[in-house]
């Protein structure tokens, strides 16, 4: 059994980042280029991290299965990102912030995480803006705030509703001044495959070139995996088409320990379903819920178009059971109440949906002012649906979006492999049970730019490396194991196609490891990911061969590992008996239907340890709460 | 649903490599009106895996017209028919039943195709390296409103910095030009404070590279800002213009 030392220094919270900051070792500036670290995943994280690390001296090897390393989903990223600044003079502080985190993820998260990630969201926005981040701005020419779910202040920095992609072209820009200066080498249409541990270190990954379908080699003193999230287990969802969990799922199968694998976002305001040919869910940023008004009929099945339901025939749900936060509510919170409502079938014209509404908020700013802020959601909004937001109200409905899961990593964002780090969504360390939004992007930034520049120094500094190359049989090994894999899947020629079977896998997760769960439903769902997943390694078809461009290859190994690690998502999910953040067990709930947590026998972080098919060991790291009192969330 | 599907014949450019010929094969298709256009080439792939024949390679990946990754010549026009979107947003509603609808890559000396509809526009990334940045390590930033920028200025910067990056402007083009891109880049830079003191360098050294690269001149013909998904301006192009053209007069780095 492996033991877990979380790291967390000591001391006073608010010392803790700078006391270890002191106490972390430090490699010589002539010495940095003699290190080769490889970094998987160019979005905010990854990108963020090797130019930092490139800027310090370190020789960087990039891969990224895109075409570019603009491309990654954090470009999608619409609302914000979040920074303890107070320039609103509203009462933000780093404890603030600290303080909202830990509590939005129903204080399922490591205080000292949380507080270095509120300590640093302050320089994030300034580096940014050195880079040339249009932010928005007031008319004095300052930055401008708006305000996100779960929080009382306004503290969201933006730019209009791209501030991902502003980010991230930021992040980008700032690799490609590396790459131009040759500390980092990009290599792009590489699928990592593996990774290669020796003397139990990681040293090098396996990655497949998506063009030429070569197996290539990468050796290194540490590997960062920056690959994001999950959540296109459930099939449907709002990641980007290619987003998987083959580089975090291969690590874990290596060694790495997966945390809390249940622990799911789903969003409360994403577009609903058109049809059984859909591809990916589009999300409506988080931040139209600051002036639109989310509602339902108050009668069952009432067909009326929604202009012709009279104000007092509305529910305004979430103002009517949350008072003090309303339409702001968490997100976890938002989708609940908006499955309770359409599960009475009261859902928008009898669909699975509720209505975002504008009319108040036009009525009162204007069309003008509520176009400059939300102009390019209206259109995304009209683009795919045909109606126009700003006479007839939305139609929107939760969708898995992010996964507060991950590998498990200790205060240096290192996993239980050592030297193998890993930043952003693919770890587990910062949202606990929810996340709040406009905190992803704040967190990719803070690990890339402001954590792993400090803590991978220390790791180098402390260890010997022998000399290792692409010749070593480990690599062989996996090397292999890849090739055999590849050959395995093209020669089954069954009659499933691979997206057929990812769809299967999507609706027995929506259904039952989604939303809300219970002991019976997940029970099955395990059950049922079993023996799907053998219709897959006995009937699927994957057409082509290995030594070329190949798509359906490429996702027929994306969804092999996906129906593996739901597995583990429902054996996480029935095995956390309570409720908490996105992880809603239906027999764990107060009376009035909130989410009802058990801290005396889940406060920790349920880390898992592959041990075989099916099979997983299950470590506890308990969770201290020495700074926020712990308490039910109570956002009325 | 099926009644109301549309029946659509679709030729679809297919090419094994980059020195392979290609050429136009037919598929029937019947798909939703609600449905996308690239949900429809799901379906079709999915239909052609089912019987074991080659789908069709095609590049996309958030499908919410912002990562920049997919880009078709839907009917000759670079993302379809409907201006300011890309190939991901538009959905089959804007066709009508019983239309052939031609689907081809990006064409441009710059962009060479990979395989069917998938080219290679690594070029444009070559251009961002050789200088679309500011140079600024992390950890040395100012305060983020140490220096406040009006909220115009910002503004304009953000216009031309909403580029995504497809290369549609580069595919519209006759001459397969990149100007339109590069100047986006250059002008966002080159309106902020933080960009201002490398800006003369940046603009010799984007365009100098991007002449390398086999992108073609600027004939002003304004097709790449009818083209482009986030309607960025040609005024781009003459704010480079001016840029480079001062940067030659200014510049004391010039290699001549």
């Amino acid at each position: 059994m492996i033991k877990l030392d979380s790291k967390i220094p000591d001391g006073n919270i608010a010392e803790k980042w700078t006391n270890h900051k002191f106490n972390l070792k430090l490699v010589n500036p002539a010495n940095k280029r003699k290190y080769n670290i490889i970094v998987i995943g160019t979005g905010l994280a990854g990108a963020s991290a090797a130019a930092s690390l490139g800027e310090l001296g370190y020789n960087v090897t990039a891969i990224t299965y895109h075409d570019s390393a603009r491309r990654a989903h954090s470009i999608s990223a619409q609302g914000g990102i979040n920074a303890a600044k107070n320039y609103q003079n509203d009462g933000d502080s780093v404890y603030r912030l600290f303080y909202d985190t830990v509590k939005g993820g129903d204080y399922r998260a490591r205080e000292a995480n949380v507080y270095r990630l509120a300590e640093v969201s302050g320089n994030i926005i300034d580096q940014c803006v050195a880079q040339g981040v249009p932010f928005a701005r007031e008319y004095g020419g300052l930055l401008d705030n708006r305000s996100f779910g779960g929080a009382q202040v306004s503290r969201t920095f933006y730019a209009r509703g791209q501030t991902g992609q502003q980010l991230l072209l930021g992040a980008y820009s700032a690799l490609a001044r590396q790459v131009n200066a040759g500390t980092v080498k990009l290599y792009t249409r590489r699928e990592m495959l593996d990774i290669v541990v020796i003397d139990g270190m990681a040293r090098g990954v396996v990655a497949r070139n998506m063009v030429t379908g070569e197996i290539e080699n990468y050796t290194g003193n540490a590997v960062i995996l920056t690959t994001g999230g999950y959540a296109n287990v459930f099939f449907l969802s709002t990641n980007a088409m290619m987003c998987n969990a083959t580089a975090i799922w291969r690590a874990h199968k290596k060694g790495a320990l997966f945390a809390n694998p249940c622990f799911t976002q789903i969003h409360p305001t994403c577009l609903p379903l058109h049809g059984e040919s859909q591809s990916k869910l589009t999300l409506m940023s988080e931040s139209l819920r600051n002036d639109g008004r989310i509602w339902v009929s108050k009668l069952k099945g009432d067909m009326r178009e929604p202009n012709d339901i009279p104000e007092e025939e509305r529910d305004y749900f979430l103002e009517r059971k949350y008072p003090s936060y309303g339409n702001l509510s968490p997100r976890d919170i938002s989708s609940r109440s908006a499955k309770e409502v359409i599960d009475e079938g009261r859902g928008a014209k009898g669909q699975e949906a509720v209505y975002l509404d504008f009319e108040d908020a036009i009525k009162r700013l204007g069309r003008k002012a509520i176009e400059e802020k939300y102009g390019n959601l209206f259109e995304i909004y009209q683009t795919i649906t045909g109606e126009d937001p700003y006479k007839v109200p939305m139609k929107i409905y939760p969708a898995p979006h992010y996964t507060m899961g991950g590998l498990w990593v200790d205060y240096n964002l290192m996993s239980t492999i050592p030297g193998l780090f890993v930043l952003g969504e693919a770890n587990f360390s910062d949202h606990g049970a929810n996340r709040l939004g406009a905190s992803a992007l704040m967190q990719g930034l803070a690990d890339g730019y402001f954590v792993i520049p400090y803590t991978i120094g220390d790791y180098l500094a402390t260890q010997k490396f022998p000399s290792v190359t692409t010749g070593h049989e480990n690599f062989k090994m996996v090397d292999q194991e890849i090739s055999e894999t590849a050959e395995k899947l093209l020669s089954i020629k069954g009659k499933h196609t691979v997206d057929e079977i990812h769809k299967k896998l999507g609706r027995i997760m929506w259904h039952k490891v989604g939303m809300s769960r219970n002991a019976k439903g997940l029970a099955e769902a395990i059950e049922e990911i079993k023996e799907l997943r053998k219709l897959f390694w006995q009937d699927v078809i994957v057409t082509g061969n290995g030594e070329e461009l190949n798509q359906t290859l490429e996702r027929a190994g994306r969804v092999a590992d996906y129906l593996e690690l739901g597995e583990l998502m429902a054996v996480d999910a029935l095995h956390r008996e309570e409720s908490c953040g996105g992880h809603f067990r239906e027999e764990y709930q107060t009376e009035d239907g909130e989410a009802k947590r058990d801290d005396e026998n889940f406060r920790y972080v349920a880390a898992w340890e592959f041990a075989g098919e099916s099979k997983w060991k299950l470590t506890k790291e308990p969770l201290e709460f020495e700074y926020v009192k712990l308490s039910q969330r109570s956002y009325k | 649903m099926s009644g109301n599907n549309l029946n659509l014949k679709l030729k679809i450019w297919k090419q094994k490599g980059p020195n392979t010929a290609g050429s136009f094969v037919n598929y029937d298709v019947s798909v939703s009106p609600d449905a996308s256009f690239l949900e429809m080439l799901d379906e079709l792939n999915d239909r052609l895996e089912r019987n074991n024949e080659e789908p069709v390679s095609f590049e996309s990946d958030c499908r919410e017209g912002i990562c920049g990754t997919c880009g078709l010549v839907i009917n000759g026009l670079p993302h379809g028919p409907i201006p300011k979107i890309a190939t991901c947003q538009l959905h089959m509603r804007n066709f009508k039943d019983g239309d052939t609808i031609y689907i081809e890559p990006f064409r441009a000396k710059a962009f060479p195709v990979i395989k069917d509809l998938i080219v290679d526009r690594s070029g444009l990334d070559r251009v961002i390296e050789a200088g679309g940045y500011v140079s600024v390590n992390t950890g040395s930033a100012v305060d983020a409103n140490a220096i406040p920028i009006s909220k115009d200025v910002a503004s304009e910067a953000f216009d031309a910095a909403a580029c995504i990056g497809c290369g549609a402007c580069v595919a519209a083009c006759k001459n397969g030009s990149a100007m339109l891109f590069v100047s986006a880049k250059v002008s966002h830079l080159a309106l902020l404070p933080q960009g201002y003191p490398e800006r003369f360098k940046r603009v010799e050294a984007m365009v100098k590279v991007m002449d390398e690269l086999g992108f073609g001149a600027c004939t002003n013909t304004y097709v790449c800002e009818a083209e482009c998904p986030k309607g960025i301006s040609v005024k781009n192009i003459a704010r480079m213009n001016r840029e480079f053209i001062n940067a030659k007069i200014k510049s004391k780095t010039v290699e001549v």
